[in-house]
């Protein structure tokens, strides 16, 4: 394996430090809009059913939405629910828990389900942090500045400003709790600086921010009142009354046993849609993020919104190919990292914000200034050397000391040698759309985190999606709990899967009773086929 | 060593959590052929080898403590009420030379049993949770949580309040941004993607 690795980097071409061009807003424009993956026409389709018939999403995402339910055959519901609580939360990363630690604070019942273990999310992943405006000379306006001009204007201006106004508070909330992240000489919190923002405003715990802050949330979830069923991922909701949300059904992974939970609310906290490798990307994303949430909701009539639109991260590793879709965070980038093409030469500048630098790749790549790996891939060289060359000797190992021992462990030193990267598909931008507590279009629906949609707008800026999971998640446990208290009682009996069945109705009428597929799929399979 | 396991047409969920080397659910124990010593890794962060061995350990039980961090009053005594198992180490070294994330695991039990909480976060900041350490402790303590223990009662108790944090708070409390904010509410969608400098 090491020969492999050693015979590719022996190719390495001189890296010249010039500059790159700089784009003009045109140029940029004209960079997103022919190589950018949303804007490109191949792979999409228009959907015909359900809430949002008539947008164009990526194929994959239309097969998410338009499929028939799990639960096929007859569809009889249990004469008691296997379990009744208040408040039900769907997910169990950084949202989830946090909604349920705030709900369970005000003394209703909470049932956390989630797919994997709790924390098994992409909230443990992240690595780069999280934004505060916490700087001098900066402020929560500037933060809704930055995010509303990375977002393109197309961010629920009333979301943000919760977002920016409520972020220092959550920060607060996790500081009280034991969470280490990293301070200057003074005891501040250091800030650094993130692609698309105009200060320094990323706090993180090196780059091991996600994993420092499910560490400590989880153990605090497990010592609360919580209730915590694993590997019990729900398969659909169900419905009550007026079309309200009344629990969900849960599928237990290792009794192979539908669970009926009554809910007096529900929470969806379960996160992105990575895992359907949206036009053949890889992704950072966990095993479980297949977008279970968004095709749940979708068949009860929950409205979706920017749908048609997800991020690329520009920098995930292509090569070893077993590394692929892992992601080295833009912090390196922040922090002086150069990106070179096969010539050796700089093509983007590399803090411009992640679409633009994710298209500029796709370019080089499309036009022949491809690095090829021994597999068939492509991708181009991001160098971190210049980062200890700029900050000192030892900066890289400082301060992304998990980097450098993923890459180590596959034999490359990112501290002498480039590291290969592609793009990687790492976040859904939009999502079940959600007011500024928590509601999704369906009454006692509530949703929270990655899965929610609005607040980013078309594009998110890093570590605006963390500091989303406990501003909101915290809004939608006091919201949920607050509903829970408030819901007129509704027996079992008035409980029912009748929009699964209106919905697969509507499918066969559309489809002509073409065969649909069916979700959420809940894992993705790679095992090999004919195996 | 997951691949593998899919290549051989096996479906994993159990031991599979991020597929990152983060969050601490594959941990597994493997053997190679005509080698006696037990060896372990994260199966998403190892390439199999011919001959080689290996199980996977989803979960290792543990007895964890039931605190509240924001109630602690002296977080270093009370390390030996939560953990009273924590004193019983017999350096054996056996948890360092298992731990994947190469911590030096016996020294941050040591230094949080002598109430140096500072060193024991630098130590164990890249602890995923596997729980591998306790399948090998000889005192059957479970060092990982010891250490969280320790860097959770660090952050919350020993440090001080970060002073920007504690400024912006106030400034926030104050309403100072609250008029700006308010303006940039009241504009037009137009309006703010003008005074926002939209460039699209
Ligand atoms: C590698 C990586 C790095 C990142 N870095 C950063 C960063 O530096 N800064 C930043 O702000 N953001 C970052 N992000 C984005 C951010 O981490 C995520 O957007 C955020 O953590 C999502 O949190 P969540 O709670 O909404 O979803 P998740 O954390 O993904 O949690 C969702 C949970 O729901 C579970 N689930 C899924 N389906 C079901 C079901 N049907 N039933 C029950 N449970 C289910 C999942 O298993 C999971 O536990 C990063 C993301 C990745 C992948
Ligand atoms: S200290 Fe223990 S739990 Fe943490 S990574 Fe090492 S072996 Fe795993
Ligand atoms: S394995 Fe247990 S007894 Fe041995 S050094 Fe580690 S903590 Fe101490
Ligand atoms: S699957 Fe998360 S560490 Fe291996």
């Amino acid at each position: 394996m090491s020969d492999l690795v050693e015979s590719f980097y022996s190719r390495v071409p001189v890296l010249d430090e010039t500059p790159p061009p700089a784009l003009s807003p045109e140029d940029r424009q004209r960079l997103l809009k022919s190589y950018y993956p949303d804007y490109r026409p191949e792979g999409k389709a228009t959907l015909r059913v359900g809430p949002n018939a008539g947008t164009v999403v990526p194929e994959e995402i239309a097969t998410l939405l338009e499929s028939r339910s799990r639960l096929q055959g007859s569809r009889i519901i249990p004469d008691h629910p296997d379990r009744e609580v208040d408040v039900l939360i769907i997910g169990g990363g950084g949202a989830g828990i946090t909604a349920a630690l705030y709900a369970a604070e005000q003394g209703v019942s909470v049932l956390l389900a989630t797919k994997l273990r709790v924390g098994d999310s992409n909230t443990v992943m992240a690595e780069g942090g999280i934004q505060s405006a916490l700087g001098e000379g900066d402020s929560p306006v500037e933060h809704f500045r930055d995010t509303f001009r990375g977002g393109h204007g197309e961010n629920d201006p009333t979301l943000l400003s919760v977002l920016v106004s409520e972020g220092p508070r959550m920060v607060e909330w996790l500081v009280s709790r034991g969470i280490l992240f990293d301070r200057d000489p003074q005891g501040n919190l250091s800030l650094r600086k993130g692609g698309g923002t105009s200060r320094p405003r990323l706090i993180s715990a090196k780059d091991y921010t996600g994993l420092e802050l499910i560490r400590v949330l989880k153990e605090d979830v497990v010592n609360s009142p919580v209730e915590i069923l694993e590997f019990s991922p729900a398969v659909e909701l169900l419905q009550g009354p007026g079309g309200a949300c009344a629990g969900a059904v849960l599928w237990d992974l290792d009794s192979r046993k539908n669970f009926f939970v009554k809910a007096r609310t529900v929470i969806l906290a379960t996160g992105g849609t990575g895992r359907l490798h949206l036009g053949g990307f890889a992704t950072s994303n966990h095993f479980g993020a297949t977008g279970d949430g968004l095709c749940m909701a979708y068949r009860m009539g929950a409205k979706l919104v920017h749908i048609d639109s997800f991020q690329y991260h520009p920098t995930g590793v292509i090569f070893p190919s077993e590394m692929a879709g892992m992601l080295i965070t833009e912090a390196v980038r922040g922090a002086g990292a150069r990106m070179y093409n096969l010539l050796g030469r700089r093509f983007v500048n590399e803090l411009e914000t992640r679409d633009v630098v994710a298209s500029a790749i796709i370019r080089e790549c499309s036009e022949g200034r491809g690095v090829p790996t021994p597999s068939g891939a492509f991708g181009v060289y991001l160098d971190l050397a210049s980062i200890d060359r700029d900050a000192g000797e030892g900066t890289v190992t400082k301060r992304f000391p998990n980097i450098v021992k993923l890459m180590t462990r596959h034999h490359v030193d990112p501290t002498k040698v480039p590291i290969l990267v592609y793009p990687t598909l790492h976040y859904q931008n939009g999502g079940i759309r959600t007011d500024e507590n928590a509601h999704t279009s369906i009454p006692n629906l509530l949703v929270a985190g990655e899965a929610s949609g609005g607040l980013h707008g078309t594009n998110r800026l890093m570590g605006n999606s963390l500091l989303e999971l406990f501003v909101f998640g915290r809004r939608a446990g006091l919201e949920g709990s607050k509903e829970a208290r408030e819901r007129p009682p509704f027996s079992w009996k008035e409980v029912s899967l009748a929009h699964v069945e209106n919905f697969e109705q509507a499918l066969a009428r559309e489809f002509e009773g073409a065969e649909r597929p069916i979700a959420p799929t809940l894992f993705p399979d790679y095992r090999r086929k004919d195996s | 060593m997951v691949q593998a396991m899919w290549y051989t047409g096996h479906e994993v969920i159990h031991g599979i959590g991020c597929l990152g080397g983060v969050c601490g659910a594959c941990a597994t124990v493997y053997r190679m052929k005509g080698d006696f010593r037990l060896r372990n890794a994260l199966a998403c962060q190892t390439l199999v080898q011919d001959g080689m061995s290996f199980s996977m350990l989803d979960s290792y039980p543990i007895q964890r403590a039931h605190y509240d961090v924001a109630a602690l009053t002296d977080p270093k005594e009370e390390l030996f009420t939560f953990y009273p198992e924590s004193a019983t180490c017999r350096n054996c070294n056996a948890c360092t030379e298992v731990c994947p994330q190469g911590i030096d695991v016996r020294d941050a039990v040591w230094r949080a049993n002598f109430g140096d909480f500072k060193a024991v976060a630098e130590l164990t900041m890249s602890c995923v949770m596997c729980g591998l350490c306790v399948s090998r402790c000889i005192a059957e303590m479970a060092p990982h949580e010891i250490a969280l223990y320790a860097r959770r009662a660090y952050g919350a108790k020993e440090l001080p309040f970060p002073s920007n944090l504690k400024t912006r708070l106030g400034e926030i409390e104050a309403g100072t941004f609250s008029r700006e904010m308010n303006h940039l509410l009241s504009l037009s969608p137009a309006e703010l993607k003008k005074e926002c400098e939209v460039k699209s």
